[in-house]
């Protein structure tokens, strides 16, 4: 008996996997069925659904970035103090002189691939029709996760900290205070204020709320550091699990009717 | 000999050098499947030996790169062609045709651009447009950001896919008018996930790590000075993927471009199943089957958001100037801006003069002409358009399904129109009413 039979018999490997190796038609079956990461999947699927120049497997890489990026991004957090004195020589730190200081690096990249990996899965997604009956509320959800994955960029963008951060999220942020009646440089906000009492001001409109504060300073950060750690993931999250069960339940990966 | 080019050091030509020889090799693929299946010309030379020609060529070039010519260096983008091209081709006007011409082409010609020839000339063509470019230090400046590498390669990514859709839809449409099966439909027999599925995911997975891994150590992520809110950086520039919007403060302001805009967009791709009642084209490539949704949607990804984030990343330097893909991001470099109101436009036209006063009437008496467009533009063309060009679409949808669908293309079309305003008649406000920040 070879070792590799004999890890494979022992009782401690049998207790983890629930299943022999799937080396027959009925094991590949059942392989399917009782191992938790793989039970996303059908048991069988059309050949011609997972063809790579048919599928472009833009939405599993984007779920593969997502775990990357979860991954990597606990790490740094180990690492990385979210606060005016820290957050640029601990990113500094992290690139000059830290092992493993590549994380940063494959989680920015990361980043800016699952981006772009969204828009190709909508790309697909439309140029397949796949968005058609009976998959249109599935769509719905893949655009919230498209403005999930930007919003997560956005805010991941302000932690190091230096020039590139706070004047991109000053550019953006600048748009929440012309927002139609809730900015204070957007049109109707004066319907707020009535006289005597002002409703919406530079203290209280949606640029304020969305840095928490009138410039982006430390409050900024703090909250960016919350929403992109742990807010904006955590929905995500719950929405990519309705994402995938959708698409098990609303006839499987995309294919012509 | 002085050295003409004191920006090319030998670390630049090395790079170079790397470029071309990943040309080469991708050639060197090519001229193997060329002579496998491309055949001979009638004297019996195969077509592969042109490839082979070319392929040689650029390994040539590859070696000369590391052998760093510093001294007389041959092969940089003549000076003579950057002039021109800065000069002639480097305009936002300019631009925008030429993107939505570039869209009528690739829609019109699919059937001549997606044969694997042609595109692989093509591909050749910009990838050689790009080195050559390499050579200058204006471009490499801006190309060569680490932010930016991301964006060319998103650029050759899309056009791949582009690619790939376009064959496939020529390949479909041409079975379903001969009446035979789709290609998806051909051989499309169930195989088990286990192992057909699962492994091509850890592939995937692996292969999708290693590039992570060689990219995270090829090219640093960008980390600047720590961050001063009193050095304001002159552009100063949102993250990329936002760029597409920033470029559309040119044209309107913050309140339509940051905030309304992007919202009408994403209200508009969530509406797309529900409007969309064309039941053809449900999980398969097509174009004729779909040509107005499609056309809809290429229109929107490519000029309106992939070409905007590309002019907003690479073409605009200090103070949102545009500049040629070789000039210098001069910071003193001024364009005159003389935009007048459409309300200008319309009492003067008249010679009553602008009224005057500050109370809410006469703010409406003098924004009336541009109030009264817009009513009409949202509000009347929805109706006249469905009982006349789009009535065919009306009689499908039904009324809430059609007007939805109507403003969702009007708002689309607002950005188009008002660069053509802006262009042609120098037009700064439809509405301007900047006492309450209602600028259309």
């Amino acid at each position: 008996m070879s070792v590799g039979d004999y890890i494979r018999n022992s009782q401690i490997w049998k207790s983890v996997f629930r299943h022999p190796a799937p080396t027959d038609r009925r094991n590949r079956v059942v392989v399917m069925l009782t191992n938790f990461f793989l039970h996303l999947h059908p048991v069988s699927i059309k050949q011609q659904g997972i063809a790579l120049s048919y599928t472009w497997c833009m939405g599993g890489i984007t779920f593969f970035l997502f775990l990357v990026e979860t991954i990597t991004g606990v790490l740094l957090m180990f690492y990385y103090r979210p606060t005016l004195e820290w957050a640029f020589y601990d990113i500094q730190a992290l690139r000059d002189v830290q092992t493993l200081g590549i994380m940063r690096e494959i989680h920015r990249w990361g980043a800016h691939a699952m981006v772009i990996t969204v828009w190709l899965h909508m790309y697909r997604v439309f140029l397949t029709g796949s968005y058609k009956p009976p998959r249109e509320f599935n769509w719905v959800i893949g655009v919230l996760l498209l403005v999930l994955t930007l919003l997560l960029s956005f805010t991941g963008y302000l932690l190091p900290w230096d020039q590139l951060a706070i004047w991109a999220i000053t550019v953006g942020s600048n748009m929440a205070k012309a927002t139609p009646g809730l900015g204070t440089e957007g049109p109707g906000f004066q319907l707020f204020n009535t006289s005597g009492y002002e409703l919406i001001t530079n203290a209280s409109d949606a640029k304020f709320l969305l840095l928490g504060g009138r410039f982006v300073g430390e409050a900024t950060l703090n909250r960016f550091y919350i929403l992109h750690c742990v807010a904006i993931p955590l929905v995500v999250s719950g929405l990519i699990a309705i994402h995938f069960w959708r698409v098990r339940k609303d006839g499987g990966i995309s294919q012509p009717l | 000999m002085l050295n003409p080019h004191p920006d090319l050091t030998p670390s630049v030509l090395v790079g170079l050098g790397w470029f071309y020889l990943v040309i080469f090799l991708m050639n060197l693929l090519w001229t193997i499947r060329s002579f496998k299946v491309d055949g001979e010309y009638r004297n019996g030379m195969p077509k592969a030996s042109l490839w082979a020609v070319y392929t040689s060529i650029v390994m040539m070039l590859s070696f000369y790169h590391f052998t760093y010519p510093v001294e007389g260096f041959m092969f940089s983008m003549p000076l003579a062609f950057k002039d021109f091209f800065d000069a002639y081709f480097s305009n936002p006007v300019l631009y925008f045709f030429l993107t939505i011409l570039g869209l009528w082409a690739m829609i019109q010609f699919r059937e001549w651009w997606t044969k694997p020839t042609v595109a692989w000339v093509l591909l050749n063509c910009s990838l050689i447009f790009m080195t050559l470019s390499l050579t200058d230090y204006d471009f490499r400046q801006i190309v060569g950001k680490p932010d930016n590498v991301p964006i060319v390669a998103m650029l050759f990514i899309v056009a791949f896919f582009t690619w790939i859709y376009f064959r496939r839809a020529v390949d479909n449409d041409r079975r379903i008018d001969e009446g035979r099966p789709l290609f998806e439909q051909e051989d499309n027999d169930k195989v088990l996930v286990w192992p057909d599925l699962v492994y091509t995911e850890l592939i995937c997975m692996v292969v999708l790590t290693a590039v992570l891994v060689f990219w995270g150590i090829a090219l640093q992520a960008p980390l600047e000075e720590p961050a001063s809110s009193m050095k304001t950086p002159n552009p100063s520039k949102a993250p990329w993927y936002f760029l597409g919007l920033q470029e559309m403060l040119v044209y309107f302001d913050p309140w339509l471009a940051g905030v309304v805009l992007p919202s009408i967009i994403l209200g508009g791709l969530i509406a797309v199943p529900y409007i969309d009642f064309n039941k053809a084209g449900n999980g398969y490539y097509s174009f004729k089957e779909r040509s107005f949704a499609i056309t809809t949607f290429l229109f929107g990804f490519m000029p309106l958001w992939v070409a905007l984030i590309v002019l907003g990343t690479f073409l605009r330097g200090p103070n949102w100037n545009f500049f040629g893909i070789y000039e210098y991001w001069d910071v003193h470099k001024v364009e005159a801006a003389n935009n007048v109101n459409l309300s200008e436009f319309f009492w003067n036209g008249l010679g009553l003069g602008i009224p005057k006063g500050s109370g809410v009437g006469d703010i409406l008496l003098r924004e009336s002409p541009g109030i009264i467009l817009t009513i009409v533009y949202f509000a009347a063309l929805p109706p006249v358009l469905g009982l006349t060009v789009l009535r065919k679409y009306f009689v499908r949808m039904g009324v809430l399904r059609f007007l939805v669908f109507s403003n969702l293309i009007l708002w689309m079309a607002i950005l188009p129109i008002k660069m053509l305003l802006r262009w042609a008649f120098a037009l700064k406000y439809i509405v301007g009413i900047p006492e309450f920040f209602f600028n259309i």
